[in-house]
């Protein structure tokens, strides 16, 4: 029972004009309204402490959750590496082996979770080859359940940098992982464009979405050039997008998003799918609005800025914690943000109308001038070799950086503000903090050598070795990774055979 | 022509690649009149304290959004011994871990929301230290 009266329609419309589900989907991708997927971003310390934290989520009611490898993980490298010191666990749970993603996944229910996120990307071939082989040795088709792989491994160039290996390399092996999805499990998402790290890094909403599309464009031209239609891998994509509390403009963007999108997929690669044009959005609360400064205030940003979305019309939707400044979020947080999500989602009525906003003047006018200068920036791009060479050249990373700082001013100054930061400074109450188990550390290097000692040996080496041959041979590293993997291969083993090949990426000393 | 306040050595130790503060703190720092040298990401502590010292920096600042803080801060201020080169750290660091760092040595810790000024006067004051 609603508060409301009268009684809500799910669509309002002025005669003529466009409709929630029809092309360009500015209104939305769908003509009924349909909650989104309520997912939390979870995951640190050991497996098993990880696995206790989705149990929990799952009884709170989560419909989807996210698998955050912790940064060794992410970065191809084993807990037991001498570089791995002090991370293991630390922003995520560590993850060695198939032997760590079975305990990860205990007593779990594979077919019963409609989308299981994770923000694997430079690894995202191994995250598909982990699951694929976990659902072979459950019995389960990988079918049956929604798998969601970052695996925007070009984005991690701009933002993020967990990149291995040089910019095209990255580009073939994310590639490889799309294909082998697009070919044997539709219903996963092997690709998450995601403008979420570039806008957290300083971007405007136009390039977020701007960089986040060239990108997409550098993967589906390579996806074309193997033989594959757009029709077969758009369908299977998401976007990942920030919600800043840039209130109207951000329903204006995730609208204007749709838009460029749908006519891109039309105009440019000749789509001949309804679903190639529709993108799905998954939305999440921009962390860089965080503040370490009274962080009870961060609980009404995530509110704000879920509501920005839940305006807008995303299909997946996360909320950040209150406590994200100050480290992992304590599970009294995480509660909170996912309560924050269904409160908006189940009490304020949002969800049973389509596009809400439309027809606001000031809703239109910014959706029509961000389409614009999306368009002109991705032609610009275009005109400069594409997102690879863009992001070869360093000149994504410097336009990037360059507008952080500038925004860094904006709040020196005051100009912009931010609420207990520069305006109505005070002092709060210090806040609990989430606490890593020190333990986790030693705990992990045990486990990831016990299985090291025990696998059949002949098995791991005659995966890699076919790994080594595949790779050098230009053939997709899918096939030979799943062997791999299924073997207790681990991820730091499979990356050294790719890198033996593929070389590494070097950072580079500009700001 | 002014003489620069101090020569500062901005580096990124460990695999956490969040940038952004990194280079907002760099290029504050250079416009506030501050030699600027940048790591780059994915230095080890060996390398940021070799750096340091072939650069004849006044202070270093580690940015560290891992977790990580505590164990790479302990290793650049072992490595760093005896040569007095103040340390300041950004990130996400709770309170109770800015303790540790503190009691460590550490000269300035700032976290998300910091105000740029307070940096810039940190650093000088850090770089002007005997």
């Amino acid at each position: 029972m609603r508060w409301q009266d009268p009684a809500l329609q799910s669509v309002y419309s002025a005669p003529g004009s466009e409709l929630p589900g029809e092309f360009p989907f500015t209104r939305g991708i769908s003509a009924e309204p349909k909650p989104w997927i309520m997912g939390q971003y979870a995951g640190f310390g050991t497996p098993a402490e990880s696995n206790q934290r989705f149990r929990a989520l799952l009884q709170a009611g989560v419909t989807g959750f996210s698998v955050v490898p912790d940064l060794l993980t992410k970065m191809g490298i084993d807990s037991d590496d001498p570089r791995a010191v002090g991370e293991v666990g630390r922003v995520g749970v560590a993850i060695d082996s198939l032997a760590d993603i079975e305990i990860l996944m205990d007593g779990i229910p594979l077919e019963q979770i409609s989308q299981v996120r994770t923000t694997a990307n430079s690894i995202g071939y191994i995250w598909a080859a982990l699951f694929v082989a976990l659902a072979e040795k459950r019995g389960v088709n990988p079918a049956e359940f929604g798998m969601f792989i970052q695996n925007d491994v070009l984005k991690e160039f701009i933002a993020r940098g967990t990149q291995i290996f040089p910019p095209r390399a990255s580009l073939m092996l994310a590639v490889d992982c799309i294909e082998y999805c697009a070919q044997h499990v539709s219903t996963w998402t092997p690709l998450a464009m995601s403008g979420y790290h570039i806008r957290e890094s300083g971007a405007s909403a136009t390039q977020e979405v701007a960089f986040t599309f060239a990108n997409a464009r550098a993967y589906l031209d390579e996806c074309v050039r193997r033989g594959m239609s757009v029709d077969q891998v758009a369908p299977t994509l998401f976007t990942f997008l920030a919600i800043t509390p840039d209130f109207l403009p951000e329903v204006a963007k995730f609208r204007a998003a749709r838009r460029v999108w749908a006519q891109l997929m039309r105009e440019t690669y000749g789509a001949q799918e309804a679903a190639s044009e529709q993108l799905r959005i998954f939305a999440f609360t921009a962390g860089s609005s965080l503040t370490a400064q009274q962080p009870l205030n961060n609980v009404v940003r995530a509110s704000l800025e879920a509501t920005a979305a839940a305006l807008a019309g995303v299909q997946t939707m996360h909320v950040s914690a209150y406590d994200e400044a100050l480290g992992v979020p304590t599970e009294a947080a995480a509660t909170l943000a996912l309560r924050t999500q269904q409160v908006i989602a189940f009490e304020s009525g949002l969800t049973q109308t389509l596009d809400p906003l439309a027809g606001s003047y000031a809703v239109e006018q910014l959706t029509n001038e961000l389409v614009e200068s999306i368009t002109a920036l991705m032609g610009e791009i275009d005109e400069r070799g594409g997102a690879l060479a863009c992001l070869e050249s360093g000149l994504l990373a410097e336009e990037l950086s360059a507008a952080a700082y500038r925004q860094a001013q904006l709040v020196e100054s005051g100009e912009r503000v931010v609420v207990g930061v520069n305006k109505f400074p005070a002092e709060a109450e210090p806040l609990e903090v989430f606490r890593i188990d020190e333990a986790t550390e030693a705990a992990q290097v045990g486990a990831v050598r016990k299985v090291r000692a025990e696998r059949n040996q002949p098995e791991v080496d005659s995966a890699l070795a076919r790994l080594s041959a595949d790779v050098a041979a230009g053939q997709s590293v899918m096939p030979a990774t799943i062997e791999a993997v299924r073997a207790y291969a681990t991820i730091g083993e499979i990356v050294a055979v790719l890198e033996q090949h593929l070389g590494r990426w070097q950072p580079t000393d500009a700001f | 022509m002014n003489l620069p306040r101090g020569r500062v050595l901005i580096a990124k130790p460990g695999l956490d690649g969040h940038d952004r503060g990194a280079k907002v703190v760099a290029r504050t720092l250079r416009d506030a009149g501050f030699e600027v040298i940048y790591t780059g990401l994915r230095q080890t502590p060996e390398q940021v304290v070799a750096a340091a010292i072939s650069e004849d920096v006044d202070a270093i600042g580690l940015s560290i959004l891992s977790g990580a803080h505590v164990a790479l801060t302990r290793r650049v201020l072992e490595l760093l011994g005896d040569a007095d080169i103040p340390v300041l750290v950004g990130g996400i660091i709770p309170e109770a871990d800015a303790a540790e760092l503190r009691e460590m040595g550490v000269a300035g810790i700032y976290t998300p929301g910091t105000a740029l000024a307070e940096i810039v006067a940190e650093v000088e004051r850090a770089c002007a230290a005997p």
